[in-house]
């Protein structure tokens, strides 16, 4: 009795005191729950969608194992490694911002993030040095290939293969930012704290996935030889 | 009882911004519904051109170019802008968050913005339309697709962002399902519509994202010469079909599931009886959609994929067999000692056992290694598909749209005319057919815009023929029941509450439902088919 | 066999009525599973068609039954095991080609075949002996097409990178339709051709009348695979391809490869593939030297090379 009167007043109160819940969740916790379980589903689509470029990956490095090797030895692996460690940092600070949030630091969130998102950019500025100086070598995908100095056969897809795996991946990469700018944003104007932070959350959530992707991408790109 | 001056949905608020704005999942699954008809209409418009091309041998009215483009045309429309989207966006938009009790979709936003995702996946394909067609059949099939010059990218672009759309209602069905359920509705209590929808939306996002990387390479193919399908590249044409079917083959499953999750409904409710075997019925919606990810590689039997890999894709194939005829027996055996009222939407559900059976059964030739090496890319296989997605899923679909048409706008249709144009659709539709499995058995490959100087000529002539009669009728019967439905809009009678005796929550509200679906909060008093227990006027 | 069956051209190769035995069990099966559902639902529906009143009643609660769910899970299933092992075996007939099939080059492009035949000749339309097993050993030049003899029961796709073949056994004289049932684009329906079963002396009068001389070994010598390999047997650079065809061959990495036509497909446009034991990887690649008729001429020029 005394239960349901309290899980009444809960309801009640959340709904004429939190200006967070939609009209159609009954609480906040219903709410949370809910965008939570449509993120991770949201990621496992984005794990499918890489799943097919890692299936093509598979599938080519079996009939060409030997032009893989061979041609993997173009890319620059301290390159590689230094948008790993760049990742891997930044999925640690955007855990901390995660961390702030909660104990209601806003100050300290928002630099977390700002820190994450300047990992960020500098992955894709150390990106843009790799892509220019493949472009500059003519080793590009397909029929744009220009290098006459690899002896293995196909080696034209290999580039295919890894200017799609990294491109997709860059493409997400500046989607995170974008959301993790707007998340930033919207903490400095204090509209989250420990209360209601589910945004933030869920972007750490997605960012967490594009490092992990990274993480499978770096090895498998860069060192095979 | 339904009240003019009351606020529903429909009428409140008013204006076109409400509609083009509107968060509402009823709304969002009206204009669905308006979407989808319209693609069905221009799909229905490919088809009979069509038959009216296969009449007689020899060029009718279209050459070569032309009639490529009408197969491709329909069936591109037909599976990527109104089968896959048809029932879950339409009908399980409008119907699950009534028959779970809640108040909306988990996420209302991305439910509208999946709407204009595939109001934008579909202008690119009428961009390829205009621009000239598409001639590659629906499955896009590398070398020919990268090769020839039709407008291939604009198609394949609109299928992958129709792919976006596709997910999106998939994420909030799941997430919809897990967590928005009235309190104290177990799983076991939900009703099996939403069941059929669940299993869908798994379908959905697990399938669709893998169609998007083949699309997208497939474009970046056509493009940028990327030489990942490309013979000459060292590539693989045969590599785009294995990817292709692990998301279409799938796809025929988000096709069939909530055809059948319809069918639950239809026949307990029009039955007044409890359904036969509920918990099998859920679990095979489950086992079947899970199943069909690991059996796309019988559409390729013939393609030099090796033999083991065939083997192992038709076993699995047959396993599917075994959930879909429980689920067929369950069906059948809810009718005994039930009260069957022989509505319009009851023929349309007892058509379906008997149409979907046909298809099925004849999907079991197909799965056969052996004999699928005779059937494959015959008419056997356009009948066999036809009688799965036509007679299964439109059949279901229409049957859904007259069950629900009372709760969604509030007015009855014409019953009399109802079973009047159900005759003309079952007969013009087996007439269509029926006898292109004759057809294809004989050696009629599909794809084929004539038949003369064959040694067969004559006989594919008189089954063509008839095909073609077939279709015409079966077109009659849609323009009837296009004419009846809109006449109902106006001088409709109201039709209360619940016309059909239901007993799942939408039952219980208003007819059209308000905008926040119920006044009070629902409560579960008893479960989805009690009709041995509770007589649905007492509700 | 002139006889008009009741679902299926009559069966005019040997293959065609193993076909037709399991394709009838499943119609039956069928019509059997059929029948069943068709007439309970209508029956249902009839019987307990609602009568006046009975708004007022409640249904029976008869919801589950044990028994009958097993019945009709587990029938079918074993109904699928026989289907799925006889079809297997039918499969397998199908990819199980005879020693002894008269080889044939086909060859597909939009939208046209050809038919190239051991001794040189060539055609439009697919001649073949009566009561001899048949090979087809087919590519195409562009596209993907498929081979489809509706009255053999046999099909395959046909495709640009690689062979693939299928073999058929016809017993009756006759003309029959041959179609192509792969989607190849503008003029897919007329890629349309017949087969003409010819008796084995007519078949062989046929071939005199029409071969040519066999350019495979002008071209040996032409590209300089002579200066390399001999005919003899004996080992020079590379090896002979005396009895080259048909042979197990150990390679440097210690696997073997059987030497079949795609074997040597690759070995002349990709040497540096697969390199035989005890040879140097020195072939040069002949990847766009060698069209790919003359690349099947040259392989039939290496498969006469082998001695029964
Ligand atoms: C709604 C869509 C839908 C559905 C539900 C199905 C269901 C099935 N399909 Fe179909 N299929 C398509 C849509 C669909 N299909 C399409 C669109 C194509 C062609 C695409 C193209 O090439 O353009 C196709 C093509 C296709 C092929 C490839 C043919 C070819 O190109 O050569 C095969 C082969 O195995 C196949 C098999 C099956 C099987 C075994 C089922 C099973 O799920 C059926 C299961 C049902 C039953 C078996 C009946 C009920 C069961 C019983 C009564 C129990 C007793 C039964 C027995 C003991 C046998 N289908
Ligand atoms: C959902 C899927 C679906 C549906 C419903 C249909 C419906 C029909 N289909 Fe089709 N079909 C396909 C999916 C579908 N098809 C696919 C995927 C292919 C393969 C394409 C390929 O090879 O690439 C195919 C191929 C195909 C072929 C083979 C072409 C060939 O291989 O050469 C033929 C030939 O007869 C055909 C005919 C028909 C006919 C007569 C109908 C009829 O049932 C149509 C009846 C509908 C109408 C007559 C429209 C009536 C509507 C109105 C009059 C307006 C009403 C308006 C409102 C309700 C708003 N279809
Ligand atoms: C420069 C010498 C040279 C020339 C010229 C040459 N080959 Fe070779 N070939 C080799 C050597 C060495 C091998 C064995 C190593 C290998 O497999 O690559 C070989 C292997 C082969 C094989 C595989 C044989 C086996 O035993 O498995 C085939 C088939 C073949 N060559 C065909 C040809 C044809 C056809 C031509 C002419 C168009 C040709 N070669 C020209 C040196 C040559
Ligand atoms: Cu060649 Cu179709
Ligand atoms: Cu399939």
């Amino acid at each position: 009795m005394e239960n349901a009167t309290q899980i009444e007043l809960g309801r009640v109160n959340y709904h004429h005191h939190n200006p967070n819940l939609a009209h159609h969740f009954h609480d906040m916790e219903q709410q949370h729950e809910s965008i939570k379980l449509g993120v991770w589903l949201f990621l496992v689509t984005e794990v499918l969608l890489f799943g097919g470029l890692f299936c093509f990956y598979a599938i080519y490095r079996a009939w060409h194992p030997e032009m893989f090797i061979e041609v993997n030895q173009l890319l620059d692996v301290k390159l590689g490694a230094l948008n790993t460690l760049v990742l891997i940092f930044s999925s640690v600070t955007v855990a901390l911002s995660i961390r702030s949030i909660q104990m209601d630091n806003k100050k300290q969130a928002v630099m977390f993030l700002a820190i994450t998102i300047i990992c960020a950019a500098i992955f894709l500025v150390v990106k843009y040095f790799e892509y220019s100086h493949k472009i500059h070598e003519g080793l590009l995908p397909g029929k744009y290939f220009a290098n006459p100095d690899i002896a293995a056969v196909n080696p034209h897809i290999f580039f295919s293969i890894y200017f799609g795996m990294t491109g997709l991946h860059a493409l997400h990469i500046l989607g995170g930012m974008i959301f993790l700018t707007w998340v930033l944003i919207r903490t400095h104007m204090r509209a989250y704290s420990s209360s209601y932070y589910t945004p933030v959350e869920m972007g750490g959530l997605y960012w967490h996935l594009v490092d992990l992707i990274w993480i499978y991408l770096f090895p498998l790109l860069y060192l095979i030889g | 009882m339904y009240n003019d001056t009351e606020k529903n949905f429909l009428t409140h608020p008013k204006g076109i911004m409400s509609w083009l704005l509107t968060l509402d999942h009823k709304r969002i699954g009206i204009m669905y519904l308006a979407a989808i008809l319209a693609a069905f209409a221009a799909g229905g418009f490919f088809a009979l051109g069509l038959r009216l091309e296969l009449l007689n041998p020899g060029k009718q009215f279209m050459d070569q170019d032309t009639y490529n483009k009408f197969f491709t045309l329909h069936g591109a429309i037909m599976v990527f802008l109104f089968i896959i989207p048809s029932i879950p966006a339409a009908l399980g938009n409008f119907c699950l968050p009534l028959m779970l009790g809640a108040k909306d979709v988990a996420f209302p936003r991305l439910n509208l913005a999946s709407w204009y995702v595939y109001m934008l996946g579909a202008m690119f394909c009428l961009y390829s339309l205009f621009s000239g067609g598409v001639d590659t059949g629906w499955t896009f099939y590398s070398p020919y697709s990268t090769q020839t010059s039709t407008s291939v990218i604009s198609m394949t672009f609109g299928a992958f962002i129709l792919g976006f759309s596709s997910i999106f209602t998939g994420i909030n069905f799941i997430v919809t399902v897990h967590k928005m359920r009235a309190p104290g509705m177990t799983w076991y209590q939900m009703p099996l519509f939403v069941w059929g929808s669940y299993a869908t939306a798994m379908i959905q996002v697990l399938a669709t994202p893998v169609l998007g990387i083949t699309l997208l390479l497939l474009i970046m193919e056509k493009v940028g010469g990327i030489g990942i399908f490309d013979p000459e590249m060292g590539g693989d044409p045969v590599l785009f079909q294995h990817f292709f079917w692990f998301y279409s083959h799938p796809a025929v499953y988000i096709m069939i599931l909530p055809g059948m999750a319809i069918i639950s409904e239809l026949i307990a409710v029009h039955a007044h009886k409890k359904i036969f075997g509920y918990r099998l019925i859920a679990y095979s919606s489950v086992a079947i959609a899970l199943l069909g990810f690991f059996v796309w590689g019988h559409h390729m039997f013939v393609s030099g994929q090796s033999e083991f890999s065939s083997m192992v894709f038709s076993f699995i194939t047959f396993f599917i067999g075994i959930p879909t005829g429980i689920k067929i027996f369950n069906w059948m055996t809810t009718l005994v000692k039930g009260s069957i009222c022989w509505t319009t939407p009851m023929l349309y559900a007892l058509a379906f056992l008997i149409l979907f059976t046909i298809g099925g059964l004849t999907g079991i030739f197909l799965g056969a290694l052996g004999l699928d090496i005779q059937l494959h890319d015959t008419y056997f296989v356009v009948a066999h598909f036809h009688y799965v997605m036509m007679g299964g899923t439109v059949i279901a679909f229409l049957g859904g749209i007259h069950h629900w048409w009372p709760k969604i706008f509030g007015k009855m249709y014409n019953e009399n005319l109802g079973r009047f144009a159900f005759c003309f659709i079952f007969v013009g539709f087996n007439m269509t057919f029926f006898n292109q499995f004759m057809l294809g058995s004989q050696g009629m490959p599909r794809r084929y815009h004539d038949y003369s100087n064959f040694l067969k000529t004559d006989l594919f002539e008189r089954y063509h023929g008839f095909s073609s009669y077939g279709a015409m009728i079966l077109g009659v019967g849609f323009v009837i029941i296009l004419c009846y439905l809109v006449a109902s809009l106006f001088n409709g009678k109201p039709a209360g509450n619940n016309p059909w005796g239901g007993l799942t929550f939408e039952w219980s509200t208003t007819s059209p439902p308000p905008t926040e679906n119920f006044k009070d909060d629902p409560i579960l008093k008893h479960g989805p088919y009690d009709y041995d227990k509770v007589l649905p006027k007492d509700i | 066999m002139n006889e008009r069956t009741f679902n299926l051209p009559p069966p005019a190769s040997t293959i065609a009525s193993e076909y037709d035995a399991l394709f009838y069990f499943i119609y039956g099966l069928s019509v059997f599973f059929f029948v069943i559902i068709c007439s309970g639902t209508v029956f249902f529906a009839i019987k307990y068609r609602a009568k006046k009143g009975d708004e007022e009643k409640l249904t029976s609660g008869f919801c589950h039954s044990t028994p009958l769910e097993l019945l009709w899970s587990v029938i079918p299933t074993l109904l699928m095991f026989v289907i799925f092992v006889w079809g297997f075996k039918l499969y397998m007939r199908y990819f199980v080609i005879p020693a002894n099939a008269t080889e044939i080059k086909v060859t597909a492009w939009q939208w046209n075949w050809n038919f190239t035949y051991g001794e040189g000749a060539q055609s439009n339309v697919l001649v073949v002996p009566k009561g001899k097993p048949v090979k087809l050993l087919m590519s195409s030049n562009d596209v993907i097409h498929s081979l489809f003899i509706p009255d053999f029961r046999v099909k395959m796709d046909v495709l640009p990178n690689r062979y693939s073949s299928m073999w058929f056994q016809c017993d009756y004289e006759g003309e029959y339709d041959l179609y192509c049932t792969e989607y190849c684009g503008q003029q897919h329906s007329t890629m349309v051709t017949r087969v003409i079963v010819k008796s084995e002396s007519d078949y062989q009068k046929w071939i005199e009348e029409n071969s040519v001389t066999p350019a495979g070994d002008v071209l040996y010598n032409r590209y300089g695979c002579n200066t390399c390999h001999s005919l003899d047997g004996s080992a020079n650079n590379g090896p002979s391809f005396k009895n080259l065809f048909g042979k197990k061959k150990m390679l440097t990495d210690g696997s073997t490869v059987d030497v079949d036509e795609n074997y040597l497909r690759e070995s002349i446009l990709n040497p540096q593939a697969k390199i035989v034991k005890g040879y140097e990887p020195v072939m040069p690649t002949f990847q766009n030297t060698i069209s790919d008729d003359k690349l099947d001429s040259l392989i039939l020029f290496i498969k006469s090379l082998k001695e029964e």
